[in-house]
C-alpha cells in the first residue's frame, strides 16, 4: 500500500515534468524581441523597414515548420551569423557589454568596503562628542531652559 | 584604502569608462579608406579576393580572385533595397556589354534571404552571377554597411570607381572604359 501511494506520488511529481520537457511551438512575439534588425540594428519587434519585414517573414516560415524558438534562433545565427541576436556575443568588443556592468558593481562595492569603516568611525566619533558636550542649542533654546529649569527649582 | 585612494580609483574608473565609450563609437566609423585612394587617383588593390562565397543557389563557391584578369563590377544589393531595384536594368546593361570583352557583373547580396534574392534576379532577369554574403565576410572590407555599393575593378583586381548608393549608366560606362583601358 505504502509503496503504490509512493508511485502515485512520484508520478503525480514527475509527470509535470515529463510535459515541460515537450518544447512548445514557437510564440512569433517571443522570437520577435530576441532578434535583431540586422540592417537598422534595433530589435526587431520595434524595428520598421523592409529588411526588418524580411526577417519577421522569415521567422513565420519557420514558426509554421514547427521549429521551437531556439532552433529558430539557431538557424538565424547560423544564417547570418551571431550578430543578429540581441544578446550581446560573447567575443569582440560586445564582450564589453557582459563585463562593464559587472566590473562596475565591483568597483561600487569596493568603493563601499573603502567609505564604509571611515563613516562608522566619523558617525562614533559624533556620537561621543554629543554624548560628552550635550546636543548644541541656540542661545533662545538654552535661554529658555534655564528659566525652566529655575522654575523647577522654585 | 588611504584617504586619497578613493577619489583616484574613482576617477581611473570614470577614465576607463569614458575610453570604452570612444572606442565603441571610434570602432564603429565607416572604413573611407578605398574612396580616399581612388579620389587621390589612386588604383587600391581590391581588398578580399580570397573570401569565397557561395553563389545565391548554394551550388558553388566563387571569390574575387578567381575572376583575375577580368574587369569586374562587383556590386552589394538586397532585394529589400529600393535604389537595388532601380540601378538592376543599369548592371544588367552593362553585364551585356562587360560580357563581349569577358568581363562580368558580380553582385553580392548584403543581409538577404535567399529566396528573395532569387525572386530579385529572376523579376529583373538579371544575368550576372550573385553571391551570398550573409556572414558579412566581404562588404565590410570594402566599407560597405548601406545599399547599393558598386566597385569597379580592373583585370589585375585593382578599384578604378567605386559608387556609394545607386550606380548611373554614365558612370559605370565611364569606370568601365577606364577598367578595361588599362
Amino acid at each position: 500500500m505504502r509503496a503504490a501511494v509512493l508511485v502515485a506520488l512520484a508520478f503525480l511529481l514527475l509527470a509535470p515534468a515529463g510535459a515541460g520537457a515537450v518544447q512548445p511551438r514557437a510564440s512569433f512575439n517571443d522570437v520577435e524581441d530576441e532578434v535583431m534588425c540586422d540592417t537598422c540594428n534595433v530589435p526587431l519587434n520595434v524595428a520598421d523597414s523592409d529588411r526588418a519585414d524580411q526577417e519577421r517573414a522569415t521567422i513565420r516560415k519557420l514558426i509554421a515548420q514547427g521549429l521551437t524558438k531556439d532552433q529558430i534562433k539557431a538557424e538565424l545565427k547560423r544564417t547570418y551569423g551571431p550578430a543578429i541576436l540581441a544578446m550581446p556575443q560573447d567575443s569582440g568588443f560586445s564582450i564589453a557589454a557582459w563585463w562593464v556592468p559587472v566590473a562596475v558593481v565591483l568597483a561600487l562595492l569596493a568603493l563601499l568596503l573603502a567609505l564604509l569603516p571611515r563613516w562608522r568611525r566619523r558617525g562614533r566619533a559624533d556620537e561621543a562628542f554629543a554624548s560628552a558636550h550635550g546636543p548644541a542649542l541656540s542661545e533662545a533654546d538654552a535661554r529658555r531652559l534655564d528659566e525652566d529649569l529655575a522654575r523647577y527649582d522654585t | 584604502m588611504k584617504r586619497s585612494a578613493v577619489p583616484i580609483a574613482v576617477a581611473v574608473l570614470a577614465a576607463a569608462l569614458v575610453g570604452l565609450l570612444v572606442y565603441g563609437v571610434v570602432a564603429r566609423k565607416d572604413d573611407t579608406s578605398l574612396d580616399a585612394a581612388v579620389q587621390k587617383g589612386q588604383r587600391p588593390q581590391a581588398p578580399g579576393s580570397a573570401v569565397t562565397l557561395p553563389t545565391l543557389d548554394g551550388s558553388t563557391q566563387r571569390s574575387l580572385a578567381q575572376l583575375r584578369g577580368r574587369v569586374v563590377v562587383l556590386n552589394f544589393w538586397a532585394s529589400w533595397c529600393g535604389p537595388c531595384e532601380q540601378e538592376a536594368p543599369v548592371l544588367e546593361k552593362a553585364q551585356q556589354q562587360l560580357a563581349q570583352n569577358g568581363g562580368t557583373v558580380l553582385g553580392v547580396t548584403y543581409k538577404d534571404d535567399a529566396g528573395a534574392s532569387r525572386d530579385f534576379v529572376r523579376r529583373y532577369k538579371l544575368t550576372y552571377p550573385s553571391l551570398r554574403d550573409d556572414k558579412l565576410a566581404l562588404a565590410p572590407k570594402f566599407g560597405t554597411n548601406k545599399l547599393p555599393e558598386t566597385f569597379v575593378l580592373d583585370k589585375s583586381g585593382r578599384v578604378v570607381a567605386l559608387s556609394r548608393g545607386e550606380v548611373s549608366q554614365s558612370f559605370l560606362m565611364q569606370a568601365i572604359d577606364r577598367a578595361q583601358a588599362s
